[in-house]
């Protein structure tokens, strides 16, 4: 008999191109977020060029804002506020949302009814609208917007995770654990979640996007992350003013915001089997 | 001249991890004119596949390798798909396993009957009506003139399988092919299905194919019988030859199964242990909203009382709706009786599975019908009995470990299959570790919910077997439910039988069918389909059944 060796192809683990190209993208912007502004070519803040709205060159590889700062390094040192808060944000409202849902489906009755309300309740405030309402109340800070992302974004986990706990909920391995007598906690950890994981996480990474495009519209209105530090989001309202002159700065964040909420949707559309399968 | 010809047909498929397969295996075999064949064999066989190898059509990822298939001088195989199309309902057609997922739940059933001659414009729409109600009226079927203004959801199962036959027959095919039409039924329903299509092939000169895994119930209605086995031909014949002078070892392991020992009470364990060991008293349960008196808007039990002693067995048998089942769902706490009381050992058990205590629900068991729901797809084997094991004995390390082997060993798995996921597992052998499963809490009375209902004839009889030995072992009783007298009648010392949730009446499993008194419980027994040709019609000669079957 041969000898298998268990490869990640064995294993179920192999990504196709497509995702193994978007794995390393995000893997790019993850590992800036992290070393950013000890890599930055320029001090972010400082004013370096003296034209402003400056082209692509050998020394300002993205051109330079509407101060003359180089765009390259405030792009860098942005990752950290994009992809932080967000990550922040999303881990908050996915824990929460899922949290909630299994128990929801797992106790059913009353305990059901009043969270779904409630969360129903919540979802029905318009989420930019509750941004401004709470940023001009308490005023604007890092804490604050992962606040308010992970409060936005809780009822859609909550939802999708109770529609997956439901069907979960009557397979009759979950009736044959409560016929034996277990607790909640072990019905939700053990029966319930590895086999709802694979959705999840794709659902996680799709809102992770959304938390994404809407912290930076709120910075884009003037909301999220406030000057000096600027999040991608924030660099495209200042250099706004460049869009006539066709200049890479309000480009540049542009691009690094669509490759990366691109690439985290083909990640998830092309997870390896091995996650894929727990979904079906 | 055959009507069909099947020549050395070879079947592929690719799985999903890429591996080739080979379905079916070199399988000839012919059809005259106006003969009934059928194919019998387990799940897996391939003889669904072979059936639908007649209409050209293959499954999704399956493909024709070799060989031909030839219907009424056409080679399915190599014509294209409009001259497929074109053979299909008229020369060939299909009557599905499970009729309510063959028809459109949002368009009423005569519309859906004419389909095949509107599509082949065969006749004009009021020659087709006017046709399809004669079908309905040959078929049986109460109110032909009326019920195909009713919508699927307005009949009743064995009603909805007869008009998928009605759909069949509008286009007049050479060849029908019955793809297990009566599995889903009920013993009395498939009586009347059985006898409807026979009559109808009969009268009309059709050939047929009939798929079918049950031995008795072909021999009720085929001429031929071809047994499969792993996508080949293992033996074939006349009805008569087959079931009386079967010669390939398979087909007599078939014709075994079908009979398996009945149970040898021990009537001196019986002095030894005695006591009732769960008695259940008066129970009343439903489902849905509850009304102002504490009542739930469908009750499926009406004051329900039974009691199993200890050592000995009891079988519930019903058909479906009968609250079998949810007799078993009360006893283990899972759905809370409206009234009445279950007790296990003499004492009384609380209604909610949250209120009764850990040694309680230790010594009360469930296994379910379905070994593959039954099993968490994420757990290993070995996580999924050692639960019980954490949970009811707080067993570690190695005690575990040794408990683990131990009960893989008592279902006759072997050890390594601890690390196994139920995914890579037979029908089987799920079934086995959920029976292990329910050991490991060292259990006095296991609830068995027609646990041997989904698996294979022979599989399912092997499973019995292991059963009995444990009860011998391991000193268990068990209540098993089950809708085949077969399966009960081998297993169980006493027999109870329900009706629209109501004990009809308990009977000893020696010697069922003398000591019957109901009129439905004689009518349920009778209508069990036995191991001989003449059965169907002679039962159906019978003015005594026949006057039950319209009482029902």
């Amino acid at each position: 008999m041969a000898i298998v060796f268990p490869t990640p192809r064995r294993l179920g683990w192999r990504l196709n191109p497509v995702g193994l190209v978007a794995a390393c993208v995000i893997a790019f912007w993850a590992v800036i977020a992290v070393i950013g502004p000890w890599i930055t070519p320029h001090p972010p803040g400082e004013i370096v060029d003296y034209d402003f709205f400056g082209p692509l060159s050998a020394q300002f590889p993205m051109g330079t804002d509407y101060l003359g700062r180089d765009m390259l390094s405030r792009v860098f040192s942005g990752a950290r506020y994009s992809v932080g808060i967000s990550l922040a944000a999303v881990m908050i409202a996915c824990t929460a949302g899922i949290v909630l849902g299994m128990s929801a489906a797992v106790i059913g009755g009353m305990t059901d009814t009043i969270i779904s309300r409630l969360l129903d309740a919540i979802s029905s405030i318009p989420s930019k609208l509750f941004g401004l309402v709470v940023v001009a109340a308490i005023g604007s800070s890092i804490p604050v917007l992962i606040a308010v992302l992970a409060v936005v974004y809780t009822p859609g986990s909550y939802r999708f995770a109770r529609a997956l706990a439901v069907n979960v909920a009557t397979m009759d391995y979950v009736t044959v654990a409560r016929a034996r007598g277990e607790a909640t906690i072990y019905l939700i950890r053990a029966e319930i979640l590895p086999n709802i994981l694979g959705p999840v996480l794709a659902d996680m990474g799709l809102r992770f996007v959304f938390v994404v495009l809407l912290l930076s519209g709120l910075s884009f209105l003037g909301l999220g992350v406030q000057p000096p530090n600027a999040d991608w989001g924030s660099l495209v309202r200042e250099n706004m003013g460049g869009l006539s002159f066709g200049a890479p700065a309000v480009i540049m964040p542009s691009v690094a915001i669509a490759t990366l909420t691109i690439s985290v949707n083909l990640l998830i559309d092309n997870l390896p089997t091995r996650i894929r399968d727990r979904s079906e | 001249m055959n009507l069909a010809e099947i020549r050395d047909l070879h079947l592929g498929a690719v799985t999903d991890s890429g591996r080739k397969v080979e379905i079916i295996k070199g399988v000839s075999l012919d059809i005259a004119p106006g003969e009934i064949v059928a194919l019998i064999g387990e799940s897996g066989s391939g003889k669904t596949t072979i059936a639908l190898s007649l209409m050209g059509h293959v499954r999704q990822g399956c493909h024709f390798e070799s060989g031909s298939v030839t219907v009424d001088g056409t080679d399915m195989v190599t014509a294209n798909e409009t001259a497929r199309a074109r053979m299909r309902g008229t020369t060939v057609a299909y009557v599905p396993q499970s009729a309510a997922a063959g028809f459109n739940p949002a368009k009423k059933l005569m519309d859906q009957v004419v389909e095949v001659a509107k599509i082949h414009s065969l006749m004009p729409l009021d020659q087709a009506r006017a046709k399809a109600v004669d079908i309905f009226r040959a078929l049986a079927l109460p109110d032909p003139e009326n019920i195909g203004d009713r919508y699927p959801h307005q009949v009743s199962g064995g009603q909805l399988q007869r008009l998928a036959a009605a759909m069949a027959l509008i286009g007049d095919p050479k060849l029908v092919i019955f793809d297990e039409p009566t599995t889903a039924l009920d013993v009395t329903t498939q009586i009347e299905v059985l006898r409807a299509f026979k009559s109808v092939m009969k009268n009309g000169g059709m050939a047929g194919v009939y798929v079918s895994h049950d031995l008795a119930v072909v021999a009720q209605i085929a001429d031929r019988i071809i047994v499969l086995k792993g996508g080949e031909i293992q033996e074939q014949g006349s009805a008569t030859q087959i079931l009386e002078a079967a010669g390939h070892p398979y087909t007599r392991s078939l014709l075994s199964a079908f009979k398996p020992d009945a149970r040898v009470a021990r009537a001196q364990d019986v002095d030894q242990l005695g006591g009732i060991v769960l008695a259940a008293d008066q129970i009343t349960a439903g489902y849905g909203p509850v009304d102002r008196h504490g009542r739930p808007h469908k009750i499926a039990l009406h004051q329900v009382s039974c009691n199993l002693e200890r050592g000995r067995n009891l079988g519930v048998i019903g058909e479906s709706g009968s609250g079998k089942s949810t007799l078993a769902r009360c006893m283990a706490g899972l759905l809370p009786p409206v009234s009445g009381t279950v007790s296990l050992g003499g004492n009384d058990l609380a209604p909610q599975v949250q209120r009764r205590s850990k040694e309680e629900l230790r010594r009360l068991q469930i296994v379910f019908q379905l070994a593959d729901t039954a099993l968490n797809p994420a757990q290993s084997i070995g996580d999924s009995i050692g639960r019980p094991l954490r949970f009811y004995h707080c067993m570690k390390g190695g005690a575990y470990d040794a408990r683990i082997a131990e009960l893989l060993d008592m279902v006759r798995l072997p050890g390594a299959m601890r690390h196994r996921l139920p995914g890579e597992l037979s029908g089987g052998q799920k079934q086995r570790v959920n029976l292990a499963r329910a050991l490991a809490a060292n259990p006095e009375v296991i609830l068995c919910d027609e646990i041997t209902s989904a698996l294979d004839t022979v599989v399912a009889a092997a499973v019995i077997d292991l059963l009995k030995e444990l009860q011998r072992d391991l000193n268990l009783s068990y209540v098993f439910i089950s809708h085949d007298l077969s399966t009960v009648e081998a297993i169980c010392d006493d027999v109870m039988v329900m009706h629209h949730g109501r004990v009809v009446e308990t009977l000893p499993a020696a010697g069922l069918h003398q000591a019957a008194r109901d009129p439905y419980s004689k009518l349920l027994f009778a209508s069990v389909p036995k191991l001989d040709i003449g059965w169907l019609d002679r039962l159906t000669q019978d003015p005594d059944f026949t006057a039950a079957m319209a009482a029902r």
